[in-house]
């Protein structure tokens, strides 16, 4: 938020990159892609890319972690070198470690983690190429990752973020729109109980707005939620077949 | 009203609505959230009257009373050993359980029956509320298992390499001439000549990734059988 | 820590000339290679070699020469072992597995002089392209080493300059030109892996978890070598060596059918 951008990024209610204010990018998902990992998905949201892997429920190291009533929940959300316009350095940055942290408390309430005391769940999300709205797509991918895994859960968790673009409300926000834009409201929800388990925001809207936006977010989230089981299904689909 | 929503053999996902009405009982995973039934994992319904269950397609494994698992030596204590058993939670082999005679603790070294690194078929005999899983090792069918061949697959798909009444792992014995045990959780040892050996490991591979397909038995026989000749005895 | 019980089952079975999953000892798994899927990358590849994935980046930049190569662009390998494409592996700094993997890589590009670096410089002693490669595994099911560096090789072979604004000395990161980089190489790397008295091309990690020695070979088009590493406790004898120079060059002409 807050740069400034010479470029108008709303012109006649189209977007630079094409869509309509309430048009999501282009999502798909695919479950089942690291052979190593207990689950996995790989999303693209538009140019937006993320790889998810699970491993767990696995033994807690270091042991002081552990858990007696549940499951140690990690995830580590990270950004490949090559995935912005400027390299970006290997490893954790501050915001990786906090955008890591409200990720594992926005899938925790999805996941039965009584379920499975003293052992560590851990999951790993990569962005392999960002253009905008990259939490809220690893966010998506967890859980089709998650569910891949086996782990019990309470509902899938799905994400999104809009935002305030030329005095307009737009969803599912686009890089430059992020960059230049008046306000990011990113969101993450189960969508079967409606239950908000992310909600960040940044810019400067009107409480109408605010709820606007919320309201946007929440019914795209019920069709991200789609895609996710249907990705889940598309990896199984082999199963409902009778073997012998 | 009670209402079911699902089908014998769908597929479905974590928060799927399976049912609603207090007539209905869930299980598996499957679980009840006041009137209404939800499946936990992605699972395939099975219906036996009231009863919707959801059996896991997906899952490491978690150990349960009575499983036989195919467990590996890591440490030896005191008072037994300690056991990997492919889950969260390692198992405790008590010297009680796992050798029949008498052992003067003091004076014998216990890995001269089980050393690190052995794997050995074992049993669970209990595991308590704060997951401290017991086995037995003692009795048959339950044994060391030196030397052959270990690989892995998923616990979900462990029934399709038994096959109904183990006839899947019987001619995978009998036209190969191996000895096979299988674990429950998802580890498999294949003993015979190590040409054998390895073409086991590479059609239970295939049976994991190919047990969706109708006639697989049958299929998997041929195939076996072209193998072993080709690979000679 | 190797597995006592699958080291004798895997040592039997190679001094029978046989592998679990079927293959001869000097065959690779299926290769598949796909190019530039990284749109934010200059130029990207994605490997696969059985059921090994890794996903190598091309990132290009301006800085300041190293002062003993003021006229001479800048090459810089690095390898991140994510947790994600192992169970082994852990999150942190980069340990000296994934430090000997890049170097392993580097070694190979830059002794081949597969990059011609004095093309890259821009203003002597001042400015000048630096070249990134980062190599991220994805799935690691053994022999990350020819992985990773068939993907540098490919992502390179088809990275493209962005713009640079000489007037205001910066770099337009997302406007790529149609150059590529100045390349006058191309090494392929060929590890051979030992276990017992059987050496074999491509382990899995079923395989590489119980080797007793590696030896990686980087061969250039003209069938010179340019790198070499042997690696871990074992040994290998004059005659290995020599015998697997021979096969290094054999195998890598197949190898460099999969260059795209």
């Amino acid at each position: 938020m807050g740069g400034t951008s010479t470029e108008k990024l709303v012109i006649k209610n189209k977007r630079l990159d094409g869509r309509k204010l309430n048009e999501m990018r282009k999502l798909s998902i695919k479950a089942g892609i690291i052979p190593n990992a207990d689950g996995s998905a790989e999303l693209a949201l538009g140019e937006t890319k993320v790889i998810a892997a699970v491993y767990g429920p696995r033994e807690v190291l270091p042991k002081h972690l552990q858990k007696q009533d549940r499951a140690y929940l990690e995830c580590i959300y990270d950004m490949a070198s090559f995935s912005t316009p400027e390299r970006n350095r290997p490893g954790p940055s501050r915001r990786s470690v906090e955008i890591s942290k409200v990720i594992t408390e926005g899938l925790a309430p999805a996941i039965f983690l009584e379920k499975y005391p003293k052992t560590k769940i851990d999951i790993y999300l990569e962005i392999t190429n960002a253009n905008a709205g990259t939490r809220c797509a690893a966010m998506t991918a967890a859980a089709v990752a998650l569910a891949d895994a086996g782990i019990e859960m309470r509902d899938l968790v799905a994400s999104i973020a809009s935002g305030k673009v030329d005095g307009q409300l737009a969803l599912d926000l686009a890089q430059k729109e992020d960059n230049f834009g008046e306000a990011d409201v990113p969101i993450a929800v189960m969508p079967r109980t409606k239950e908000i388990t992310l909600l960040q925001m940044d810019g400067d809207l009107t409480k109408e707005e605010l709820q606007k936006i919320i309201q946007m977010n929440l019914k795209a989230c019920d069709e991200i939620y789609k895609v996710q089981k249907q990705a889940l299904k598309n990896s199984y689909k082999g199963a409902s077949k009778n073997g012998e | 009203m009670d209402k079911i929503y699902v089908k014998d053999r769908d597929i479905v996902v974590p928060g799927d609505l399976l049912a609603e009405g207090l007539n209905y009982l869930p299980s598996g995973k499957a679980f009840r959230e006041n009137e209404k039934i939800f499946a936990s994992t992605i699972g395939l319904i099975n219906i036996k009257g009231r009863v919707i269950k959801v059996i896991p397609l997906a899952g490491k494994y978690m150990p349960k009373k009575d499983d036989i698992v195919v467990g590996r030596v890591i440490g030896i204590s005191h008072h037994g050993w300690q056991i990997d058993i492919n889950s969260a939670y390692n198992a405790d082999l008590n010297v009680g359980e796992g050798v029949s005679e008498y052992i003067d603790l003091n004076k014998t070294n216990l890995s001269k029956y089980f050393d690190i690194g052995d794997y050995m078929l074992a049993g669970i005999i209990n595991i308590s509320e704060s997951k401290f899983v017991k086995l037995t090792a003692k009795n048959r069918p339950y044994k060391k298992l030196a030397g052959g061949n270990i690989i892995e697959v998923s616990p979900t798909k462990i029934p399709r390499i038994i096959g109904k009444q183990g006839s899947m792992i019987k001619m995978l014995k009998e036209e190969s001439g191996c000895n096979v045990a299988v674990g429950q959780n998802g580890w498999i040892w294949i003993k015979g000549i190590p040409e054998n050996e390895a073409i086991v490991a590479r059609i239970i591979k295939t049976i994991e990734a190919e047990s969706h397909t109708t006639g697989l038995t049958d299929k998997i026989k041929e195939t076996l059988k072209k193998e072993i000749k080709r690979g000679g005895k | 820590m190797g597995n006592k019980v699958i080291k004798k089952y895997l040592t039997e079975l190679l001094s029978k000339d046989k592998r679990e999953d079927g293959r001869t000892l000097d065959s690779y798994r299926d290769i598949k290679i796909e190019v530039n899927p990284i749109i934010r990358a200059n130029g990207s590849a994605k490997v696969t070699i059985g059921k090994t994935e890794v996903l190598v980046g091309v990132k290009l930049d301006v800085g300041e020469p190293f002062p003993d190569t003021p006229n001479q662009g800048v090459l810089i390998s690095n390898a991140e072992l994510l947790p994600l494409a192992s169970p082994k592996f852990e999150s942190g700094p980069p340990r000296p597995p994934a430090i000997e993997l890049a170097r392993v890589v580097d070694r190979g590009i830059r002794e081949s002089k597969m990059i011609d670096l004095e093309k890259l410089c821009i203003k002597e002693k001042e400015k000048v392209w630096m070249v990134f490669i980062d190599i991220y595994p994805l799935n690691d099911d053994g022999n990350l080493f020819d992985a990773s560096a068939l993907g540098a090789l490919i992502a390179l072979k088809n990275a493209k300059m962005p713009k640079y604004d000489e007037k205001e000395e910066k770099v337009i990161y997302e406007e790529l030109t149609k150059e590529y980089l100045p390349l006058t190489e191309e090494p392929v790397l060929c590890t051979f892996y030992k276990i017992g008295s059987s050496i074999f091309l491509d382990a899995n990690k079923k395989e590489e978890n119980e080797i007793d020695c590696r030896i990686s070979i980087a061969v250039t088009k003209k069938n010179t070598i340019a790198a070499m590493q042997k690696g871990e406790f074992g040994t290998f004898t004059e005659k290995e060596i020599n015998s697997l120079i021979e096969k290094a060059i054999q195998k890598s002409k197949e190898l460099r059918k999969f260059i795209k």
